[in-house]
């Protein structure tokens, strides 16, 4: 854990959010590290996406901290640095793949093969021409996701990326997301699917917007002492409880 | 501020109009047709048309861009890319101005073939320069293009934002003179029509009309171009990187 509070990318202090009236986020704490791909698992309803937009700097917050590589979360220089992947898909229906990640990619003044890249990333190159309306529900969340990854940002931050995706295509993208890792690439990826939670190095459980247990995988099962993530997670729950 | 950025902005914007030709053809055709139908209309009184003709070429971009705009960004707003975009290295002005940049060049489109066939087949005739009334087209386009921008944050849904259309706009276009003299109208009814940009839309257009190019013309310009600036800065103020 001491090797990991050095490089910390993403540090949450005391996160207060209230959003239509409801307390989303009561007062979370809790902290991504460098170079790792950390799954951030939890009911729907549980305040993920709250989570990952204070992250981005999209999110109104009531209270507390966010910093992001050094920086208040949504500062300017953050921009360019971290990759962002809403949860649904936020590309443009009546532009093709390549123009969507073309005009994206402008935006952010990244180099033209940035975009042939992305896509080669996730998997549509016999699909960068068709119009994203004509794609389906899978393939628009890869050309959402391919639009994060342009211009090699530092902090990916992705919500839920591999839902509705065949289980080759999700294998692969695991793959690439532990290879961006390996290459100094911190990510945060959400997703309320707990069979996702052993491919990831490090794990934050969320549940009614407050911080379960956070650690890795082994980590925690060491700690229930059941060996499904699934009852790590009903464990958890029963010992929050009692 | 960043030309690159917005220059983004424009040409995504146009290659999304460029993908919907239907739209396009109602952009150009549907002013066509008004201008054919005056002039049948009034084929026993021309100047009927004479008076009605010019100010309607020049006012149409506006209602057209008003519409299209305020629809274009509620999309953006309602499907998320202009949350994505707020977490990219992207001005709040540069969006808009990419915006009105795009809209602009649509407008010289439709402005040039509606003046074609205005000017040309139809007969319509005004004192001063044509080039003039196509000018005056294109600046009431992004007028209507800054004013959609701004109304897009009040609608919820695009049937809302659809109505806003006959709030903002048909109010205008009753009052600017075109209708009724506004020295005929009563105290008050000037006074809105006083307040409203449209109305100096209009008397620019009737100046041209006219051919009297003078101080008076000079301002309406002026307020015209004041409204655009002061649409754009509601707007941007409309746009918010953190949202509830």
């Amino acid at each position: 854990m001491d090797a990991r509070l050095n490089g910390v990318a993403i540090r949450v202090e005391a996160l207060h959010v209230v959003r239509g009236g409801k307390v989303v986020l009561p007062e979370l704490t809790c902290a991504v590290a460098h170079g790792t791909v950390t799954g951030l698992l939890g009911p729907s309803g549980s305040g993920k996406s709250t989570l990952i937009r204070s992250v981005v700097g999209v999110q109104r917050v009531a209270g507390g901290r966010v910093e992001v590589l050094g920086e208040p979360a949504g500062a300017r220089p953050l921009r360019s640095r971290v990759g962002y992947m809403t949860q649904a898909p936020s590309v443009y229906e009546d532009l093709t793949v390549r123009e969507n990640l073309r005009f994206f990619a402008r935006v952010l003044g990244a180099e033209r093969g940035t975009v042939e890249r992305a896509i080669g990333d996730v998997s549509l190159d016999d699909h960068a021409d068709r119009v994203v309306s004509r794609l389906s529900g899978g393939q628009r969340a890869r050309v959402s996701l391919a639009t994060a990854l342009l211009g090699a940002p530092d902090l990916l931050v992705l919500d839920e990326p591999t839902v509705g995706l065949d289980p080759v295509l999700r294998r692969d993208l695991w793959q690439l997301f532990h290879a961006l890792a390996e290459r100094g690439t911190t990510l945060l990826v959400s997703s309320h699917v707990m069979d996702e939670a052993d491919r990831c190095d490090a794990l934050l459980l969320l549940r009614d917007g407050r911080l379960l247990a956070e650690g890795t995988p082994a980590e925690l099962r060491a700690r229930t002492g059941v060996t499904q993530l699934d009852d790590v997670f009903l464990r958890l729950v029963d010992g929050a409880a009692t | 501020m960043s030309l690159r950025v917005t220059g983004a902005v424009a040409a995504r914007v146009l290659a999304q109009l460029r993908r919907d030709p239907r739209t396009i053809a109602l952009i150009v055709g549907v002013p066509c047709l008004l201008q054919t139908l005056l002039k049948e209309l009034f084929a026993g009184s021309s100047p009927v048309f004479q008076h009605v003709g010019a100010p309607l070429l020049g006012l149409f971009p506006f209602v057209t861009m008003f519409l299209v705009t305020s629809i274009t960004m509620l999309r953006e707003r309602t499907t998320g890319t202009l949350e994505r975009l707020m977490t990219l290295p992207l001005g709040k002005f540069d969006l808009l101005a990419g915006y009105g940049a795009a809209f602009a060049v649509f407008a010289a489109l439709q402005a040039t073939i509606v003046s074609a066939l205005a000017f040309g087949l139809l007969g319509l005739h005004v004192a001063g320069p044509q080039v003039v009334v196509g000018a005056l087209a294109v600046a009431n386009a992004v007028l209507g293009t800054a004013l959609g921008l701004f109304v897009s944050a009040f609608a919820q849904t695009e049937f809302q934002a659809v109505q806003f259309m006959p709030a903002m706009v048909f109010p205008q276009i009753l009052l600017c003179g075109l209708f009724v003299g506004r020295s005929s109208m009563a105290a008050w009814l000037r006074w809105i029509s006083d307040a409203m940009p449209l109305t100096y839309a209009y008397d620019a257009l009737a100046h041209t009309a006219a051919d009297t190019l003078d101080g008076r013309f000079a301002a309406d310009v002026a307020v015209v171009c004041g409204c655009i600036v002061l649409a754009l800065a509601l707007g941007a103020a409309t746009l918010r990187r953190r949202t509830g």
